[in-house]
């Protein structure tokens, strides 16, 4: 039986292939991507290494919460670079862009703000002023 | 496959020029996979948030995972950063592979995906080793202290060290008072109990969970890259005249390091 879809896929397919002059300026974005990771992972451990979640007397450190939004913006700015530049998501269509990315984004910000909202009432129930545990 | 099409006329449908998003059919769905994936994942990781934002405590992640092969402990979160960087450097020779397939460079892709299939060994290789590491449990485990849940460790006069969690720690004479009236101990991690938290098993669970199915994933994606491997070398690819198969495999590689950098943030730093 003949495979009319494949057609278009070869079609598409050979126009992504390129030359070798392409190919030089291409590998180079990879290897600046690369250095990207691996210095957000490098400064990443080093602070998780250096600043304690806990003071010396074991009380909360009062830098931990930006610390954590820190890690947070990190690890985006991480996902970002690996989605668009080694996914090639960036080079795709506009329109196929978004079809991949809003549905993801707002379901799962939806998800997280649904999950923080119900655990901080259970975290209350369990240790808050009025707790159920005696 | 694709048998049932001839009545379609595609001109009716976008005018008769292929896909509207421009990408083939194959890479499309992969992307489609992908994202019902990364849901899988972000509702795992949610969940986690969840159980952790509502317990009383959570150990800490450089407290938990704080060994190194051969060199024993107190290298704090030094072999998951080695791992994360296992799976980002085969990551990248993945995707020197694919920019190897675009040019039709044969010998390029061969050099570039066996040396993915090598990283993603490495990187399933370093879990087993985490999982060993975690389910056999610290040197001496854990004991119920009157003051709580305590590691023992000895120091290098060999004293009793208690770690008591959240950096603080009882040495010595008080340690040893502690040591005789616990009333309970524990070792190592199941899916019941754990000596890391032994007041919140699930930690346990999700960490079983989450790198579990990651590890999964990632030991399929060897295997994907590998079959891919194979077919390349067989030339497969170019009968063709495109490597497309290799940017395929090659969404799903990069995926699984996407999640592990999540993974890696969730569990390990925070």
């Amino acid at each position: 039986m003949e495979r009319d879809d494949l057609v278009q896929d070869h079609k598409y397919s050979i126009s992504a292939n390129h030359d070798e002059a392409h190919g030089i300026e291409i590998r180079k974005k990879i290897w600046k991507v690369t250095g990207i990771l691996t210095l957000i992972t490098v400064v990443e451990v080093l602070i998780g290494a250096f600043i304690k979640q806990y003071d010396a007397t074991g009380g909360d450190n009062a830098l931990w919460p930006y610390v954590k939004i820190g890690f947070l913006v990190l690890t985006v700015v991480k996902a970002a670079y690996i989605v668009l530049v080694f996914m090639h998501l960036g080079d795709e269509r506009k329109s196929f862009k978004w079809v991949i990315l809003a549905p993801y984004i707002l379901f799962i910000l939806y998800l997280i703000f649904i999950c923080l909202t119900e655990s901080s009432y259970w975290h209350e129930v369990f240790q808050g002023a009025d707790s159920i545990n005696p | 496959m694709a048998g049932h099409t001839e009545n379609i006329s595609t001109s009716e449908l976008w005018g008769g020029d292929g896909s509207p998003f421009r990408i083939s059919y194959g890479k499309q769905w992969m992307w489609m996979f992908l994202v019902s994936d990364a849901l899988t994942f972000g509702g795992l990781l949610t969940a986690y948030g969840f159980a952790r934002h509502s317990a009383p405590s959570w150990p800490i992640g450089e407290e938990t995972f704080n060994a190194m092969p051969f060199l024993g402990t107190g290298y704090p979160l030094l072999y998951v950063a080695l791992m994360t960087f296992i799976l980002i450097v085969s990551s990248v020779t993945m995707v020197l592979a694919v920019e190897a397939a675009h040019r039709l460079d044969k010998k390029g892709v061969i050099k570039w995906l066996l040396l993915t299939v090598i990283g993603g060994f490495f990187f399933v290789g370093s879990q087993a080793w985490e999982w060993y590491h975690f389910i056999h449990g610290s040197h001496f485990g854990s004991i119920l202290t009157a003051d709580g849940w305590a590691v023992v460790d000895f120091n290098e006069a060999n004293e009793m060290v208690l770690r008591m969690g959240r950096g603080l720690t009882v040495v010595g004479a008080e340690a040893a008072t502690l040591y005789e009236n616990a009333t309970a101990s524990m070792q190592g991690a199941n899916l019941i109990e754990n000596e890391y938290a032994p007041l919140v098993p699930q930690y346990a669970n999700f960490f079983f969970f989450i790198t579990g199915f990651h590890g999964f994933h990632v030991f399929s994606g060897v295997v994907f890259n590998l079959i891919i491997l194979i077919n390349v070398v067989k030339g497969v690819y170019d009968k063709r005249g495109h490597y497309e198969m290799v940017e395929k495999v090659g969404l799903y590689w990069h995926f699984v390091d996407l999640v592990w950098v999540f993974v890696f943030t969730f569990f390990y730093l925070l």
